[in-house]
């Protein structure tokens, strides 16, 4: 039980994808200036990461294993969640317009999230060991996806906010928008930091 | 001549892809702690950059229109599989410091948006040097920031202790160190270019 809590905690606080391990900046920078759009993309991000890190356990523990075929990894695990995005733009197209108008514009952009691309090839390091399959990967394997998307929405939103109150703020000319941004959020990592070393 | 010049020298000022266009942030921040690393990110995406740009701009006419950006996944992957397996066998140890950030050039938007701008609709010739250009451009700039980071966080230099008497600023080398040092280096880009003018 306390291993599922430690990565739930670690993917959110500790190793916060955003703030200490760089993961899927793009978005965090470019869809950060409001707080509805930034919740938006945030969600997104959870539910595909936590679908590709299903997905690509799959192809990992199925697939690539036992034909001997690590070294495609990189190349099939890109492949497969762009195609998942893909799927997913166009079930929700038909299934619920609403929702595709709330999400449509971010879901391509998710596809070259290395948030996403990153959690597959870490869940694949951190809970396979080469050939061997670890115990509870899969499920571990999933928390991980979902507890990393929480974080990238925790992240996001706190972002939003501040961005949100910066607008008004006196920032000098050459630094504003995007520069004030990244020191804003190295001010938020370093309060991040404060998790490092945490244990249960 | 002059064109394959310009091609060439704009990664390096106008359109510098980090500083210029703030594209493929995430292995500038997390790799840039040391020079070594920096280096070592840096050659890794230009020979990707560069095997991505010949190959697409070679095909450029026989990629339908439809489905070029899966065929560019498909390219740049190859490239950047190449480019993994040769790192663990010639430097295992930097492989391992990099970890995953080598797999994650495949999407790093460098690479897609160089050949979706430029490799698709010119020459081999003027996507070579462009590669060239934004690849070296792009070493340069992480280079410029695990400078920083390595001088000021670790009183070192490529691995060798340059500063004496000299306390460490830590925090430049933790990650947060990264976002405020790319921070300032934008806004003093900005503020250069608005003198400039």
């Amino acid at each position: 039980m306390t291993q599922y809590l430690m990565i739930i905690i670690g993917a959110i606080f500790i190793n916060n994808f955003i703030f200490t391990r760089f993961l899927g900046l793009c978005p965090f920078i470019g869809v950060s200036k409001e707080t509805k759009p930034a919740l938006s993309m945030g969600l997104a991000v959870t539910f595909v990461m936590t679908m590709a890190s299903l997905i690509t356990w799959l192809i990992y523990r199925f697939i690539l294993i036992p034909y001997n075929l690590l070294y495609l990894r990189t190349i099939s695990f890109i492949l497969v969640i762009a195609t998942f995005v893909q799927l997913v733009e166009i079930f929700i197209h038909k299934v619920s317009p609403t929702l595709f108008r709330a999400f449509g514009i971010y879901l391509p952009l998710i596809t070259t999230n290395c948030a996403v691309l990153g959690v597959a090839l870490l869940n694949s390091e951190m809970f396979f060991k080469e050939k061997e399959v670890l115990t509870n990967s899969f499920s571990f394997s999933i928390l991980q996806g979902f507890s990393a998307g929480l974080g990238f929405t925790l992240a996001i939103l706190l972002m939003s906010g501040i961005r949100e109150r910066l607008e008004m703020a006196e920032v000098p000319q050459a630094l504003k928008n995007i520069p004030i941004a990244f020191i804003v959020a190295s001010l938020m990592s370093i309060a991040f930091l404060g998790f490092v070393g945490f244990k249960l | 001549m002059k064109r394959l010049w310009y091609e060439f020298k704009k990664g390096l000022t106008i359109q510098n892809p980090t500083f210029g266009l703030i594209l493929g942030l995430c292995p500038t921040l997390a790799i840039s702690t040391t020079v070594v690393n920096a280096l070592g990110m840096g050659i890794a995406a230009t020979f990707v950059l560069l095997g991505s740009n010949i190959i697409i701009s070679a095909l450029r006419r026989i990629i339908p229109q439809e489905i070029r950006i899966p065929c560019y996944i498909v390219v740049i992957a190859t490239f950047v599989t190449i480019t993994e397996l040769l790192m663990k066998a010639s430097s295992p140890t930097l492989s391992k410091t990099l970890g995953i950030f080598v797999p994650l050039i495949v999407v790093n938007c460098i690479v897609m948006a160089r050949a979706e701008a430029f490799a698709s609709k010119n020459s081999l010739i003027y996507s070579l040097f462009d590669a060239l250009g934004m690849g070296l451009g792009f070493t340069l700039a992480l280079t410029l920031i695990a400078g920083i980071r390595e001088i000021l966080g670790n009183g070192t230099f490529l691995g060798i202790p340059i500063l004496k008497n000299f306390e460490p600023i830590i925090v430049l080398i933790l990650p947060p160190g990264a976002l405020l040092t790319i921070g300032l280096l934008i806004g003093l880009t900005n503020w250069l270019k608005r003198k400039k003018k």
